[in-house]
């Protein structure tokens, strides 16, 4: 029997494939998306590339680019540090949603606040998955994870983490900021070229949540998984760009 | 008041996690403040599903900064909080319980040791001694129970209730992630049939009355003015530890008394080097064993007492020596010499102890 390999962007590491995520997991296709943009922007050979602890952290070999794995969403500030000292470097912090919305939050405000010129990708999957699936800042009202056993209830634990809505409303216009899906993955690859390029123009923080599949935790046969990915989870966490980069910053009245 | 969670005495087969779920509470538990790590998430995922069947309550937060300083809260609220963590949660924890050793706050933190450093391993260590003895900005006025079986998580987690609101220092059940994951035979058990009662606790914010009027307000702080003050307040603080400490401290020995090669090992290590000890006495060597259970305050009268009968030690830890550096503060000025068996983050068997011990002869 011949297998034939899959098409890979060029910038995936071979060597490291098939790659460790679950079957049905979207981190594959996140970064193949991104992997895809890399391709098309030529910047491969400048690329740092940072991932967090939880299920991103299996990316830490994906790419044949540099790249450091960190844990607690301090991808953010590791991969700062590296824009800080290297600004011709393209510098990317990946993560998930506990990295980015709970334990490591304060470094995506911050980031954002001061404008780090870097790109931050967080995958949306509505839980811990690495962990074994308990509650994250973005279960949805009524699931139910290891935590919330009887369903998350938004008056004891609150609503889901509106991220991208976060990011746009503390960062100026020359950020980027956006949400896709897996369930898009050409629009997906479109919003993160839009977030590479906006970090090569120099112009600010660039943001893409993406929302993700994680069956293994949600106990889902793939028919419903695509089906909450592709109907439940956009009902909640609308998809598009809520900021456009602006070539310039634009001039504030005081 | 809803039932007791356990009646009586239950012979019950699990995993460590879920040990340490009915342990807070069989020891009547308020509230438990946690946030996902691997060993330790199914204490929450067996708290979240019997607590509210006892009235009892949970929150996840942000992180472990939240998951430390929550539990300070709870308990000074007048609640039976804890907190669970491992590894990296473990290191963000050090600053809420140092606050906890500053303004003797009775937390109780339960730590599933996974290996390090960093994100490391998820597996099994015992590379979390320093921090849990001496972790933060202090003087590492703690008390660490290291156990080595689930019937010890079992006793010691409702036992560091007590001791931590009798004494009112930071209190932490030191368990590794093969207590947290494997299953085993314990007895688990209302501890009033045991005899033990558990402490009322007390509020030290929130009380009755209108402060300035009927009583003083509570003023609680961690911030001293000049050295003068703070050396008073530490001073004191180490004072009060050093006095409690003989009450406090626990440890077994191992057909110590005659013992030419003496292993000293805490934890699940003991085990090893128990089976060890009967090994090499089975082929005539005059090996014994002696493990703290409280491995802060260590019982370094204790170890002296047996090591200085010793022709030799060996110390055996799943560590690059954290925990021999303990027994030989512990030791210090005796001449028996002293060797290390150090496994960072791996599992030790007896036979390795026994081919060590062997080789050394």
């Amino acid at each position: 029997m011949t297998t034939i390999a899959p098409k890979m962007p060029k910038s995936w590491r071979t060597e490291t494939k098939p790659h460790k995520f679950c079957p049905g997991c979207g981190h594959g296709l996140v970064l193949k998306a991104l992997g895809e943009a890399i391709d098309e922007l030529g910047i491969q050979d400048r690329v740092v590339f940072g991932c967090d602890i939880g299920c991103s952290l299996l990316s830490w070999d994906f790419f044949n680019v540099d790249s450091v794995q960190t844990h607690h969403g301090r991808t953010t500030p590791v991969v700062t540090g590296v824009k800080r000292a290297r600004p011709d470097r393209i510098c990317i912090a990946y993560m998930g949603d506990g990295g980015g919305y709970a334990i490591g939050a304060q470094h995506l405000v911050n980031a954002a606040s001061r404008n780090e010129k870097i790109t931050a990708i967080l995958v949306n999957n509505c839980n811990y998955g690495m962990t074994g699936g308990q509650m994250a800042p973005t279960t949805l009202p009524q699931m139910k994870t290891e935590t919330t056993p009887y369903g998350r209830d938004p008056e004891e634990t609150g609503y889901p983490t509106q991220g991208p809505e976060m990011v746009a409303a503390i960062t100026r216009e020359n950020a980027y900021v956006a949400r896709g899906t897996i369930a898009n993955v050409r629009q997906l690859k479109g919003y993160l070229k839009k977030a590479l390029q906006n970090q090569i123009d120099g112009n600010g923080f660039s943001f893409v949540e993406a929302l993700s599949s994680c069956p293994t935790n949600w106990s889902m046969n793939a028919k419903e998984t695509w089906a909450f990915v592709e109907k439940t989870m956009p009902e909640y966490f609308k998809i598009g760009e809520l900021k456009a980069p602006a070539k310039k910053e634009e001039k504030i009245d005081v | 008041m809803t039932e007791k969670p356990i009646n009586g005495e239950k012979r019950v087969f699990m995993t460590g996690n879920e040990v340490v779920a009915w342990a807070a509470l069989a020891a009547e538990a308020d509230i438990m403040y946690g946030y996902p790590i691997t060993p330790q998430n199914e204490i929450m995922h067996y708290w979240t599903r019997l607590a509210p069947k006892y009235g009892r309550k949970f929150l996840q937060t942000e992180d472990e900064i939240s998951a430390g300083f929550t539990t300070c809260g709870g308990v000074l609220s007048g609640k039976r909080a804890f907190t669970a963590t491992s590894g990296p949660g473990n290191i963000l924890m050090q600053e809420s319980m140092t606050m906890a050793e500053m303004m003797r706050i009775p937390t109780v933190l339960v730590v599933q040791q996974r290996g390090g450093p960093s994100t490391a391993t998820v597996i099994y260590s015992q590379q979390e001694v320093t921090m849990t003895c001496y972790g933060g900005n202090g003087e590492g006025l703690r008390i660490v129970y290291s156990t080595g079986s689930h019937q010890e998580l079992f006793d010691y987690t409702i036992k560091a209730f007590n001791i931590a609101w009798k004494y009112r220092f930071p209190t932490f059940v030191l368990g590794d992630g093969y207590q947290a994951k494997m299953r085993e035979s314990l007895y688990i058990y209302d501890p009033a049939e045991k005899g033990i009662s558990m402490l009322k606790t007390v509020p030290f914010v929130g009380l009755e009355g209108m402060p300035g009027v009927d009583r003083d307000p509570s003023h609680l702080r961690n911030t001293y003015n000049t050295e003068e003050e703070l050396y008073d307040v530490v001073t004191n603080l180490v004072a009060e530890y050093e006095k409690i400490a003989p009450e406090v401290i626990e440890y077994q020995t191992f057909d110590a008394d005659d013992a030419e090669i003496l292993i000293i090992a805490h934890g699940i290590v003991t085990r090893a080097a128990q089976a060890a000890v009967k090994a090499l006495r089975s082929q005539g060597i005059k090996a014994g064993h002696f493990r703290p259970i409280t491995i802060r305050p260590f019982p370094a009268g204790e170890a002296r007492a047996v090591a200085a009968k010793a022709k030799k030690l060996l110390v055996v830890e799943s560590a690059q020596g954290q925990f021999q550096r303990l027994v030989k503060d512990a030791l210090y000025g005796l001449t028996v010499p002293m060797e290390g068996y150090f496994k960072p983050g791996q599992g030790i068997t007896s036979e390795e102890i026994v081919e060590e011990v062997k080789k050394g002869l």
